[in-house]
């Protein structure tokens, strides 16, 4: 399969997706080179993780094709299941199986979709789990792990399919601050091993360490992208700039009303409950 | 003189006590416990149901539950899925089939199982006979209400659940079956368990299908022996075999639901 080295890991041509009237991504040309770490941030409602859904077509396009690893998800008549196994993905709520210890929810896509067999699923799962820090945890179920504890285990656990791909949806925004920066740090660590990984984040400091390329969105389209030092450090456009120090200094916004802006659309004013992760 | 406030409650909670006590011990009194006892309690009869009460009467309510039990779960899984399908004559057919069988008696359709199919299908018959014919005839009924509780069971599993199961290359059957459905379980085990303990008594409506000694379940077994009696004794043996299956029914499914805490 030439293509998969020829090809980017992900390729979005001219993609649109709505919901209802409602048109929130208007028309995206994206890519993500293999090994590739990209992390995607802008204001709530920017349509970010909208995009980020319909890479593993959690989201069906409304128009506009999108390529993983050289494979067209878009194509109607695409095997969805067996691409969605190279693609892992983490969800801002954990969506842990509740009903299943650690160590089986790291087992079970292994065995059903894999077909491993018990040993070789439960070996990789450790090893898995071992990577994470939660060795201790295998028998445990999700409820009695914090919730630091089970976003690593769901990280492990998209980590056993051997994904060539990962995509990160607001991986800490769940989280109580103390317990972000655990998972971070196995973000981390899965980077330096050399992972393409697109992350959507509010986190500004992990993506201006950790990733290769930031790419800053709003109203549906990619505003401005390029190395964090350039889009973080000396933004070129309006748009980014006024989010930029809405993030990183929410309450002098506050204290000064909003701060002019572009045309698109205001931002709401909860955007500081979204970005409290920050530095 | 005023009394207090915590003094006024202690007061009135003392004359509910009182009143309660009352209303029972003038029941009792006035009751006329011998002739109760000579119509309702003869221990003569009682000896004489024993051990045919348990040893065919009981086992077959039992079978005759479990037997719809399954049957309905079952059906009423599929059902609850056709309910919950993207293809939208599954969920006509599914509608269509819970809002008649929910409006139905459950004696009529268990007659029309019992005496139609028959007639419709003279070279065939009901596998297992009065057992088949009861379990199906029931079922058809708790299949209906199955459905709906199991559908609301499912729609209780979060979205991501789907979403993170897919996402490891599940299969929507795949997920559904082992993540999906497997939870939905847990969140309707109380309602189901109403379901079989209704199910247990409806089992009294085997008699429409003419059954022998042999097929004979609680309520028939009491009635008949009521009939060679001519005494209620009976009736009271057969209620009290009722909750020798229903109660500790309860006690395992309290146990269930604790067990089942820790995973949710």
């Amino acid at each position: 399969m030439t293509t998969i080295q020829s090809r980017p890991a992900v390729e979005i041509r001219d993609l649109h997706k709505s919901f209802g009237p409602l048109e929130v991504l208007k028309g995206i040309d994206f890519e993500v080179g293999h090994g590739e770490v990209v992390c995607v941030i802008g204001p709530s409602g920017s349509g970010k993780s909208t995009l980020l859904r319909c890479v593993n077509l959690l989201e069906e396009p409304t128009a506009g094709k999108i390529w993983v690893n050289g494979v067209e998800m878009t194509d109607p008549d695409v095997e969805i299941d067996s691409v969605r196994r190279g693609i892992g993905m983490v969800f801002q709520s954990f969506n842990l199986f509740p009903h299943l210890t650690v160590l089986n929810n790291l087992t079970i896509a292994q065995r059903r979709v894999l077909r491993r067999g018990r040993a070789e699923a439960e070996q990789i799962a450790r090893k898995n789990l071992e990577r994470v820090g939660l060795t201790d945890k295998a028998e445990a179920f999700p409820a009695q792990l914090s919730g630091g504890q089970q976003q690593r285990a769901a990280i492990a656990r998209s980590l056993s399919m051997e994904p060539k791909l990962m995509l990160f949806d607001e991986p800490t925004s769940a989280l109580d601050p103390e317990l972000v920066g655990d998972v971070l740090t196995v973000m981390r660590q899965l980077a330096e091993d050399g992972m393409t990984m697109m992350v959507v984040t509010h986190e500004m400091a992990f993506a201006r360490e950790v990733a290769d390329r930031v790419v800053f969105m709003d109203g549906g389209v990619v505003v401005e992208q390029g190395p964090p030092q350039e889009v973080l450090g000396a933004p070129r456009h309006e748009r980014t700039r006024s989010f930029l120090s809405r993030v990183l200094d929410p309450t002098r916004v506050a204290q000064l009303g909003q701060p002019d802006q572009s045309p698109e659309p205001p931002e709401p004013p909860h955007l500081p409950a979204d970005v409290r992760h920050n530095l | 003189m005023k009394l207090r406030r915590r003094q006024r409650e202690r007061l009135s909670l003392w004359l509910q006590y009182l009143a309660f006590i009352a209303v029972i011990a003038t029941v009792i009194y006035a009751a006329d416990w011998d002739r109760l006892r000579e119509a309702f309690f003869r221990v003569d009869i009682i000896k004489s149901m024993f051990p045919t009460i348990i040893t065919v009467a009981l086992r077959n309510t039992i079978l005759y539950t479990l037997g719809a039990f399954a049957f309905g779960l079952v059906f009423g899984t599929i059902l609850a899925l056709m309910r919950l399908s993207r293809v939208a004559p599954y969920r006509w057919v599914a509608t269509a089939y819970i809002e008649l069988f929910r409006g139905l008696p459950a004696l009529l359709v268990l007659f029309l199982v019992g005496y139609g199919v028959p007639i419709a299908f003279p070279e065939r018959e009901i596998p297992g006979g009065v057992f088949g014919s009861i379990a199906i005839g029931l079922g058809l009924t708790a299949a209906a209400y199955m459905a709906e509780t199991i559908r609301a069971g499912i729609q209780a599993v979060p979205k991501g659940q789907m979403e993170a199961a897919r996402t490891l290359g599940m299969s929507h059957f795949t997920a559904m079956r082992t993540i999906v459905i497997p939870q939905a379980f847990r969140v309707v085990i109380p309602p189901l368990t109403n379901e079989l303990i209704l199910l247990t008594k409806d089992s009294s409506l085997a008699y429409v299908l003419g059954v022998t000694a042999q097929t004979i379940e609680v309520t028939k077994f009491g009635r008949d022996t009521l009939n060679d009696r001519v005494n209620a004794t009976p009736l009271l043996v057969a209620g009290f075999a009722y909750l020798v299956i229903t109660l500790p029914l309860s006690q395992v499914v309290r146990r269930l639901e604790l067990r089942y805490a820790k995973a949710r």
